[in-house]
């Protein structure tokens, strides 16, 4: 049993030196992705029925949230259940800027700013934390959403939440079409950051904390101040990422929160691969398209009781699944996933 | 005053449903380090095993056996078919294991029986006996006293007594040398989780009727009270736990009535962030570290 | 980086294939009808929390329109009904409702449920000019025939019966000490405005949301505040947690409940052994009663929901969702056989339909809001019956008037007419 952690420790020590390698693609990468990126998706959006438009802006906006909890939990670390309640707070932020000034700009950064404060506060909490201690403070953290909005109904309407007020898209550019290049504006700088931030010497001190962090305390890394960054940098794109759904739902309430988000998310990650940006896309897809995919499934059977469910069973039982088929567990999917990149 | 008396019984009572569920968590971390997550949706599948029963044969009784049964069964299942076989070498695995199982046993429950809250009827009624005017607690707060009251005195007789209680802590507290002198570790381990998940099932069964029915997300809101309450009392101390269990309840009770209902899921957060950052150990705990 | 592109790829091409299928549906001028079929669609909670009771209502519809399918259908056209299931989740609602009204290309959203849920879709709808009928709730919210043009509610709204159950309470306990306690949202709010437009400020007043289920801190307060009578804006199973707790803490008040969360088989059976606790209490309806076996609605529904509906346990649930599946035919019927998006749009504003409601519904080309009024019952022998004659009113300062008009039968067979 002890074996595949040995061999990951090894493999995470040769993995400091390798990742100063690709200088000159550190520089390229980030322009080079946003621009690929955006050109896929630009066609895509004319390519696509307004449907799946909506479908590919919602893929992007958890793209946002998938990759800020990848570098959060794959390559720090930190296990956290609550980044429902993260963005939560960022579609609040959002929807309170928005009523007031409606000007997209100023409400998106808004609702950065606050969810950054948010996770800035729990995180220097977590960073005292670890493992389950940490799993139970931020699940604490997500079942209290509906308190919140329940007690300081006045600003956030308890559970019915808020509308949002939106302006129209500029021009004659269709809704659904506007809204997936909204998300993946957001999505794509989002991640285009983490990426640039995880390839310096900021991802080697993540990971370094992560494998051994009287190893990393040794080589004069400071851990605490390490993961509260991790947990900052994860919340904001956790706060864009609300905001980015209070664009797609046009309303915010807490049952848009709810624990099984949390628990989505960290599905997502997980099987999309710890650690890599590339599987936090996949695992973002993952939730747009697995719900789908059950519920056709569902109405094919003719069975309401199958539709929601199954997915959650198929969500569940793919878990379960990939967290043993892979013998190291996270770890080993991390080592694996490293190995092939 | 009245209604302090009254906060008061009503928060021991849901404290002591917190206790059974609380010692159930720990029981489970001595033995293998895991804070199971999945307890509360193991425990509502219990119940809801011990509704089909009571149903089809009318028998509260006969349900109540069923779902510590089904408990004991759930329990054993779970360690030998998926926790034996996660990777313990990082904390979270355990955690995210926990989670998978969440999903597949509330979606499978919902398949099966549907997504409708379901009446489940206490064995005794729950009006109040009234004491000069003042409403104390029912037959059925009694019985709940009663039947957590049975579960912590035979686990501590348990541990302390006999020589299985002996093995178990052993095999928890040193597994090889354990093995080395011959205890089955592996058949402790398991019967550890088989006796927890039964103690979540009695507390699933004792709360269930109280609140809004059975549902596959029922014990959701008592899974994050009795986590708290097991990081106060300490995660390695079971009379930490059950101390735990009713501080919770009765703060949860008075934060309800003096402040208003919506702000007691704030004030457990509270609690759990002053405990888990001022007391790293819990209140009933020598650990000095948080660590894992 | 290679791995990024791939992924892009991936998803790229498996979101182009999965759209395969829905380039070649449309064609006829109105979207969902063809010469021999209308597609209407909903979202309605059938997992999750909030799916309690009310996933009964879309099948008890669906059942209503296949009973008018097998009598051939609406100027030769079936009713096809489309049924989503948003777990009662705001996000959810708008995924589904796009994938209807864009994907399956539905006629129009029928009987979609809930207050957050179906808030956040409205602009949605008015954008693509889809018929939004008969919301399954009484928020004032679908009375907006200038901001949505095209919603409709159907329930008579919460402000309109808090008036009537308010007039009640006047009549019957004038000078007893009158409390309230409501869901923390439209529902308590809109309520509560209607009881104290009657009866002005009630002597306490507490809430609840539906995530805590211990409502015991909250009867505690009333009972310490003396309250002789409660009303109760609160869904089913809160109504059965709060009659439960009071009679825990022997607190016993006359209560007066919201339509919402009356309905004597649901409580009933939340509360089990305590069910003999629903004796008295006084509630209201404006649909036939359940165990009215002499209400030829209810002789109607019941053959239906036997026929069609795998003799579900009849409810107030099944009984509403016909109700709804009922109006909707008289709509197609008045609609006309060349049936455009418009066209049903004016039909239920010219109004004049006759049905199951006791009360005539308020539609007009100024007013959307559902039913007008509705009739107080009280709990007797385990079953609501009917005391009083209908009362009718509205959501501003209109008297609260007894209302005269004759109820009418449905026709032979049991298919409205135009």
């Amino acid at each position: 049993m002890t074996r595949p952690s040995v061999r990951e420790s090894r493999d995470a020590a040769s993995d400091v030196p390798r990742g100063e390698r690709p200088r000159s693609l550190r520089r390229l990468a980030p322009p080079a992705m946003i621009l690929a990126g955006a050109l896929v998706i630009v066609g895509l959006s004319f390519l696509l029925p307004p449907f799946r438009n909506y479908q590919l802006a919602t893929v992007g906006a958890y793209f946002c949230v998938t990759g800020g909890l990848t570098v959060l939990t794959g390559l720090n670390g930190q296990l956290s259940l609550g980044h429902g309640a993260l963005m939560a707070t960022g579609a609040y932020t959002f929807a309170l800027a928005q009523n007031r000034w409606l000007s997209l700009p100023v409400s998106l950064v808004a609702a950065i700013v606050v969810t950054t404060v948010a996770g800035l506060v729990i995180g220097l909490a977590a960073a005292r934390l670890r493992g389950p201690y940490l799993a139970g403070l931020t699940l604490a953290v997500a079942v209290v959403v509906p308190s919140v909005t329940s007690t300081f109904d006045e600003i956030f309407n308890s559970d019915q939440g808020l509308s949002v007020a939106l302006d129209p898209p500029p021009g004659t550019i269709p809704v659904e079409q506007w809204q997936a290049w909204l998300c993946w504006a957001g999505a794509l700088l989002s991640t285009s950051l983490l990426a640039v931030l995880v390839r310096g010497r900021f991802g080697r001190d993540l990971r370094a904390v992560r494998d051994d962090e009287t190893a990393a305390r040794l080589a004069g890394v400071d851990v605490a101040r390490t993961q509260v960054a991790a947990f900052v940098v994860s919340a904001a794109c956790a706060g864009l990422s609300g905001a980015l759904f209070a664009v797609l739902a046009q309303s915010v309430s807490p049952g848009a929160f709810p624990l099984t988000l949390s628990l989505f998310l960290l599905m997502a990650i997980v099987i999309g691969g710890l650690g890599s940006l590339a599987g936090a896309l996949g695992g973002a897809f993952l939730l747009v398209a697995l719900p789908t995919l059950a519920q056709a499934v569902a109405e094919g059977t003719g069975s309401p009781r199958l539709e929601g469910n199954l997915a959650l069973v198929i969500f569940g039982v793919v878990l379960v699944v990939v967290m043993l088929a892979a013998p190291g567990g996270l770890a080993s999917i991390r080592f694996r996933r490293r190995r092939t990149s | 005053m009245s209604q302090f008396v009254y906060l008061s019984f009503d928060g021991l009572s849901r404290g002591a449903v917190y206790a059974a569920f609380a010692l159930a968590l720990v029981l489970i971390w001595r033995a293998a380090r895991i804070v199971n997550f999945a307890q509360g949706a193991m425990a509502v599948a219990a119940v809801y095993a011990a509704y089909s029963v009571t149903a089809a044969t009318g028998s509260y009784w006969l349900g109540f056996v069923v779902a510590i049964v089904a408990g004991l069964v759930l329990g054993v299942t779970v360690e030998r078919v998926v926790m034996r076989f996660v990777d313990h070498s990082s904390p979270l695995n355990g955690v995210v294991v926990a989670l998978g199982l969440v999903l597949v046993i509330q979606g499978v429950l919902g398949i099966v029986y549907g997504n409708e809250f379901r009446p489940v009827p206490t064995p005794f009624s729950r009006d109040a006996f009234e004491v000069g005017g003042v409403a104390l607690l029912s037959r059925y707060d009694v019985f709940v006293f009663a039947a957590v009251g049975a579960v912590v005195l035979a686990l501590t007789l348990l541990f302390t007594r006999t020589n299985v209680g002996l093995r178990m802590r052993a095999a928890a507290f040193a597994p090889d040398v354990s093995r080395l002198l011959g205890v089955p570790v592996g058949g402790m381990l398991t019967l550890g989780w088989a006796l927890a998940a039964a103690a979540g099932s009695l507390a699933g069964i004792l709360v269930i009727p109280t609140e809004l029915g059975l549902h596959p997300t029922a014990m959701d809101g008592v899974f994050v009270a009795a986590f708290t309450a097991a990081v106060v009392g300490g995660l390695d101390s079971p009379i930490g736990a059950v101390a735990g269990g009713l501080v919770v309840g009765l703060l949860l009770s008075y934060v309800s009535g003096y402040l208003g209902a919506t702000v007691a899921p704030m004030a457990v957060l509270l609690l759990l962030v002053v405990v888990l950052l001022g007391r790293p150990g819990g209140l009933f705990s020598t650990t000095t570290a948080r660590t894992a | 980086m290679r791995r990024t592109a791939t992924a892009f790829l991936a998803a790229a091409v498996l979101l182009t294939a999965a759209c395969d299928g829905d380039t070649g549906s449309s064609g006829a001028a109105t979207p969902g009808v063809t010469g021999t079929e209308v597609v209407v669609g909903t979202h309605m909670p059938l997992t999750g929390p909030a799916a309690a009771g009310y996933s009964k209502i879309a099948p008890a519809t669906k059942a209503y329109f296949d009973f008018v399918n097998a009598g051939g259908g609406i100027h030769g056209r079936k009713i096809s009904y489309t049924v989503k299931d948003d777990g009662y989740n705001p996000a959810n609602t708008q995924q589904v409702v796009r994938e209807l009204v864009l994907q399956d290309k539905v006629f129009a959203i029928l009987g979609g449920l809930g207050t957050p849920t179906h808030t956040g879709v409205l602009d949605f709808l008015k954008t693509n000019r889809v018929p939004d009928l008969f919301v399954a709730s009484g928020s004032r919210s679908w009375n907006q025939p200038d901001k949505y043009p095209g919603t409709f509610g159907f329930n008579p709204d919460y402000t309109v019966e808090g008036k009537v159950l308010g007039t009640y309470v006047k009549e019957n306990h004038a000078g007893k000490k009158v409390c309230f306690l409501g869901q923390d949202d439209d529902f308590g709010r809109d309520s509560l405005a209607g009881i104290t437009k009657i009866l002005g400020p009630v002597a306490a007043e507490e809430s609840y949301v539906t995530s805590n289920p211990n409502v015991g801190p909250q009867m505690g307060a009333l009972k310490a505040a003396g309250c002789e009578v409660v009303l109760l804006a609160t869904v089913p199973g809160f109504t059965a947690l709060a009659i439960g707790t009071a009679a825990k803490i022997a607190f016993k008040p006359q209560f007066v409940v919201s339509n919402v969360g009356a309905d004597p088989t649901t409580v009933g059976k939340a509360l089990g052994a305590a069910a003999p606790l629903l004796e008295g209490v006084v509630a209201a309806n404006y649909l036939p009663l359940t165990t009215d076996e002499a209400s030829p609605w209810i002789q109607l529904f019941k053959k239906v929901n036997t026929e069609y509906n795998g003799n579900a346990e009849f409810d107030n649930n099944i009984v509403y969702g016909m109700a709804v599946a009922y109006l909707f035919v008289q709509a197609l019927q008045a609609a006309g056989q060349d049936l455009t998006r418009d066209g049903i749009v004016a039909a239920v504003q010219k109004n004049g339909f006759q049905g199951p409601g006791l009360v005539p519904l308020r539609f007009s080309a100024t007013d959307h809001a559902g039913y007008g009024g509705t009739q107080l019952t009280r709990i007797e022998g385990g079953k609501a019956v009917f005391f009083g004659s209908a009362y009718q009113t509205d959501d501003g300062d209109a008297p609260v008037a007894p209302y005269q008009g004759q109820a009418v039968a449905p026709p032979s067979n049991g298919i409205p007419q135009a």
